[in-house]
C-alpha cells in the first residue's frame, strides 16, 4: 500500500466521520432548542423530521409531474417548504398538547410518544407503508474526486453544507436576535422574563415551532442519503436525545461537540469492529460518561 | 382493629375480586387458546406492578423495563433451549449438542457463559438476579449522583437500545433477530401441551397475586411511606437523614426483578423470546399498561396490562390502522385527562356510589386527587346522610 492510498483511506474515513457528525448534529439541533432550552421531552421529534422528508418527496413528485423543467432547481425551495410545514405542525402540537404539560416533563414524554404514534399512522395512511425516495436533481448525485482514488459523495457534502448553514443560523438567532434574547431570558428565569414584559407563552410556542421546523430541514436533508418510511423518524430519536444530553442540555456548543465526539468514536470504531458492535461501544461509552458526569460535557451555568 | 376494617384497610377486597377473576372466572370462561393469551398478558402484569412501585410510588420513570423483562425471558429461554438441543435431537448439526442458531453461525462449542444455564436452579436464580444486578449497577451509579427524572428516562432508553443492538448483532450467541425459538421441555415436562399451558397459567396468576401482596405490604410499610415522601419532597427526606438514593435503588431493583419474573413466565407460556420484546417501543408500551391501570394502583395496573394487551390483540388483527391511533389516544388521554387511570376513575366515580349503602364509606378518604367537581359528589352521597358527614366527604375530596 502506497502513501497516497493510506492518505486516501484516511481522508475518506475522516469524511465518513464528518458525514455522520453532520447527520447527528442536524438531528440534535432542533432538539437542542426544544429539549435543551425549553426542557420539553419531544419524543415526536423524529416524526417532525419525517414531515420534512415527505415534503421533499411530495415536492419532487409534483415538480416531476407538472414542471419537469424545474427539476434542477426545486430542491432548495422544497427545503424551505419542509421548514414551513414542520413549523406549522409544531405550532399546532404546542397549542394542542405541549402547553398543558410544561410542568410535568415525564408526562410530556408519554404524550409526545402518543403524538408520534398518531403521526406515524397518518404517514402510513397517506403515503403508504413502503419507503419512498424523491427524485434528486442531477447536481446532487455522483461524487467529487479532487485526487485520483479519492471519492467524496456529493450528497454527503450537501448534508454537511446544510448542517453548517443551519447551525450558523441557530447560533445567530439564539444569540443575536430578539427572539433569542427572549428565549434565553425565559429559560433563565420565567417569572422575571414575564415581569419585564416578555410574552413567555408566545415565546414558548415560537421556540417549539422553530425547533420542529429545524427538524423538518434535517429530515429534508436526509432524503439525499436515504429513503423515507413512516417509521424512519423513530430510528433517530434515541440518538438525537443522547447527542443533546451528552453535550449538556442547555448548551448549543455542547451539542456540536458531542455530535462530533460521538460521530468520530463510532466511525473510528467501525473501522476495527463490526457496525453494530461499534454502535454498542459508542452508546456504552456515552452512558458510562453520563453516569459519571450527569450534566453532560458542557454544564449550564444557570441556577435551577 | 376489627376484622372488617383490617380487611378494608389492606385493600383485600379488590385483591380477592382480582384473584377470583384470574383463578376462577377466566379459566371457566375461556378455552385453552384464550387462557394462554390471558397468561401472556398477565406476564406483562408483573412489569406493570413493578412500574407502579417505581413510577407511581418512587416517582422514577424507567423506559428500560423491556430490558429486564427481556433479560428474565432470555435467562429462562437459554435453559429451555439447552434442554431442547440435546445431542440426539441435534445430531444432523455439524456440532451436535449446541443450540441450532449457534451451529448456523459456525460456533463449534458452547460459549462458557452459556454453560451454567444447563442447571435449572441457576437459570431460575438468574431470572431474578441478572435483572436485579443490572438495575443495581445503573440505579446506584445514577441515583447516587442524584440523576433523576428526565435524564434517568433517557439513559434507561439508551440502555434498552444497547441491549437490543447487542442481541441482534451477536447472532451466534443470542439467536439474533429471531431470538431463541423452538423451546420444548422444562426438566422433561413438555410445556407445549394444553395441560401444561393451563398449569403455567395458574402458576403465573398465583405468582402475580403473591407479588401484588408483597408490593402492597411494602407500600403500607414505613418504606412505602418514605418512597411517597421522597417522590413529593426529596430534599426534605434527605435532610431528615435518610439515604434517599438507596431507597430508589431498592425500588428500581424490585421493579427489575418483577419484570424478570414476568419475562421468564412469558417465555414459558409463549415458547420463545426475541429482541422485538425487549426494544424501545415495547418498553414504552409497558409504561402505558401501568398508566392506563392507574400509576398508583397495583390492582389497577394488572387490569391495565390485561386491557391494553387484549385491545392490542383485537385491534391489530381486526383494524390495524385504528390501533396506533387508539394507542396514541391512550397515551395522550392518560396524561391530559385521566392521570390516575382506571383506578382513579373507579375511586372518583364508582366507589362513592357503592358507598350509598354504607354511609361510613362515603367519608373514607379518597386517594385520587380531586379534579372532580364537588357538587357531583354531593349528588352521589346517600340521601339520609347527615350534613356533618357530607361536609367531611366533600372536604376530603376537594
Amino acid at each position: 500500500m502506497s502513501m497516497t492510498d493510506i492518505f486516501n483511506i484516511t481522508m475518506m474515513q475522516g469524511f465518513a466521520g464528518l458525514s455522520l457528525f453532520s447527520v447527528l448534529l442536524l438531528m440534535g439541533l432542533g432538539l437542542a432548542i426544544i429539549f435543551g432550552q425549553m426542557g420539553v421531552i419531544n419524543m415526536a421529534h423524529g416524526e417532525f423530521m419525517t414531515i420534512g422528508a415527505y415534503t421533499i418527496y411530495l415536492a419532487s413528485t409534483l415538480t416531476e409531474r407538472y414542471a419537469p423543467s424545474f427539476m434542477e432547481e426545486y430542491f432548495p425551495f422544497a427545503i424551505l417548504l419542509a421548514f414551513v410545514f414542520a413549523f406549522i405542525a409544531g405550532w399546532i402540537a404546542e397549542w394542542a398538547l405541549i402547553r398543558h404539560l410544561y410542568k410535568r416533563p415525564l408526562d410530556t414524554l408519554l404524550a409526545t410518544w402518543g403524538l408520534s404514534l398518531a403521526m406515524q399512522q397518518t404517514f402510513r395512511s397517506v403515503f403508504g407503508a413502503r419507503e419512498v425516495s424523491p427524485t434528486l436533481p442531477e447536481w446532487l448525485l455522483g461524487s467529487w474526486s479532487p485526487a485520483e482514488g479519492l471519492d467524496i459523495p456529493i450528497n454527503g457534502l450537501f448534508v454537511m453544507m446544510v448542517t453548517l448553514l443551519v447551525t450558523g443560523f441557530v447560533l445567530l438567532a439564539l444569540y443575536r436576535s430578539s427572539w433569542g434574547l427572549k428565549v434565553r431570558a425565559t429559560v433563565a428565569n420565567r417569572a422575571m422574563a414575564n415581569a419585564v414584559g416578555i410574552n413567555t407563552k408566545r415565546t414558548d410556542r415560537l421556540t417549539f415551532a422553530i425547533g420542529c421546523g429545524i427538524a423538518g430541514i434535517a429530515g429534508a436533508a436526509f432524503t439525499t442519503i436515504g429513503s423515507t418510511g413512516p417509521t424512519s423518524g423513530s430510528l433517530y430519536i434515541v440518538d438525537a436525545f443522547l447527542v443533546v444530553t451528552f453535550g449538556g442540555a442547555a448548551s448549543l456548543l455542547g451539542t456540536v461537540a458531542s455530535a462530533f465526539g460521538i460521530a468520530q468514536t463510532q466511525s473510528i470504531a467501525e473501522f476495527f469492529i463490526s457496525g453494530s458492535m461499534a454502535k454498542v461501544l459508542t452508546l456504552l461509552l456515552i452512558v458510562i460518561i453520563l453516569m459519571i458526569r450527569p450534566q453532560g460535557l458542557f454544564a449550564s451555568k444557570i441556577r435551577r | 382493629m376489627t376484622p372488617t376494617t383490617w380487611f378494608k384497610r389492606h385493600g383485600l377486597a379488590s385483591w380477592l375480586v382480582l384473584a377470583c377473576l384470574l383463578l376462577v372466572v377466566f379459566p371457566l370462561l375461556f378455552d385453552n387458546f384464550r387462557l394462554n393469551l390471558v397468561g401472556k398478558y398477565l406476564s406483562y402484569g408483573f412489569v406493570a406492578i413493578g412500574l407502579v412501585m417505581l413510577w407511581g410510588y418512587g416517582g422514577v420513570l424507567s423506559l428500560g423495563q423491556g430490558v429486564f423483562f427481556g433479560l428474565g425471558g432470555y435467562c429462562m429461554a437459554m435453559f429451555l433451549k439447552l434442554e431442547a438441543s440435546d445431542p440426539i435431537t441435534t445430531k444432523i448439526q455439524s456440532t451436535p449438542g449446541i443450540p441450532d442458531f449457534m451451529d448456523w453461525n459456525q460456533l463449534t462449542a458452547l460459549p462458557a457463559w452459556w454453560v451454567p444455564f444447563e442447571y435449572l436452579p441457576f437459570a431460575l436464580l438468574a431470572v431474578v438476579l441478572v435483572p436485579a444486578i443490572l438495575a443495581f449497577v445503573i440505579g446506584y451509579a445514577m441515583f447516587k449522583r442524584r440523576v433523576g427524572g428526565v435524564y434517568f428516562a433517557i439513559i434507561t432508553q439508551a440502555v434498552t437500545l444497547i441491549l437490543t443492538v447487542l442481541i441482534i448483532g451477536q447472532q451466534g450467541y443470542t439467536g439474533g433477530v429471531n431470538g431463541i425459538t423452538d423451546l420444548k421441555t422444562l426438566n422433561g415436562w413438555d410445556i407445549r401441551t394444553d395441560s401444561a399451558k393451563v398449569i403455567l397459567y395458574f402458576v403465573n396468576a398465583g405468582l402475580l397475586l403473591a407479588a401484588i401482596l408483597v408490593c402492597g405490604w411494602i407500600q403500607r410499610s414505613k418504606l412505602g411511606t418514605l418512597l411517597l415522601a421522597m417522590r413529593d419532597k426529596e430534599d426534605r427526606v434527605r435532610f431528615s437523614g435518610y439515604d434517599v438514593s438507596m431507597f430508589k435503588v431498592f425500588v428500581f431493583c424490585l421493579s427489575a426483578m418483577l419484570a424478570g419474573i414476568g419475562g421468564a413466565l412469558f417465555t414459558l407460556q409463549v415458547g420463545f423470546m426475541s429482541p422485538s420484546l425487549v426494544g424501545i417501543v415495547p418498553s414504552i408500551e409497558m409504561v402505558i399498561f401501568a398508566a392506563v391501570g392507574g400509576r398508583m394502583s397495583l390492582i389497577g395496573a394488572v387490569y391495565g396490562a390485561l386491557l391494553v394487551n387484549a385491545g392490542k390483540t383485537y385491534f391489530s388483527e381486526s383494524f390495524p390502522e385504528l390501533w396506533l391511533y387508539l394507542m396514541a389516544a391512550l397515551f395522550i388521554g392518560v396524561v391530559l385527562a385521566f392521570p390516575n387511570g382506571l383506578a382513579g376513575l373507579y375511586e372518583t366515580y364508582v366507589k362513592p356510589r357503592i358507598g350509598k349503602r354504607k354511609s361510613t364509606v362515603a367519608a373514607a378518604p379518597v386517594d385520587a386527587p380531586a379534579q372532580h367537581p364537588a357538587p357531583t359528589t354531593l349528588d352521589a352521597l346517600p340521601p339520609g346522610l347527615t350534613v356533618k358527614n357530607a361536609e367531611r366527604g366533600q372536604g376530603e375530596l376537594a
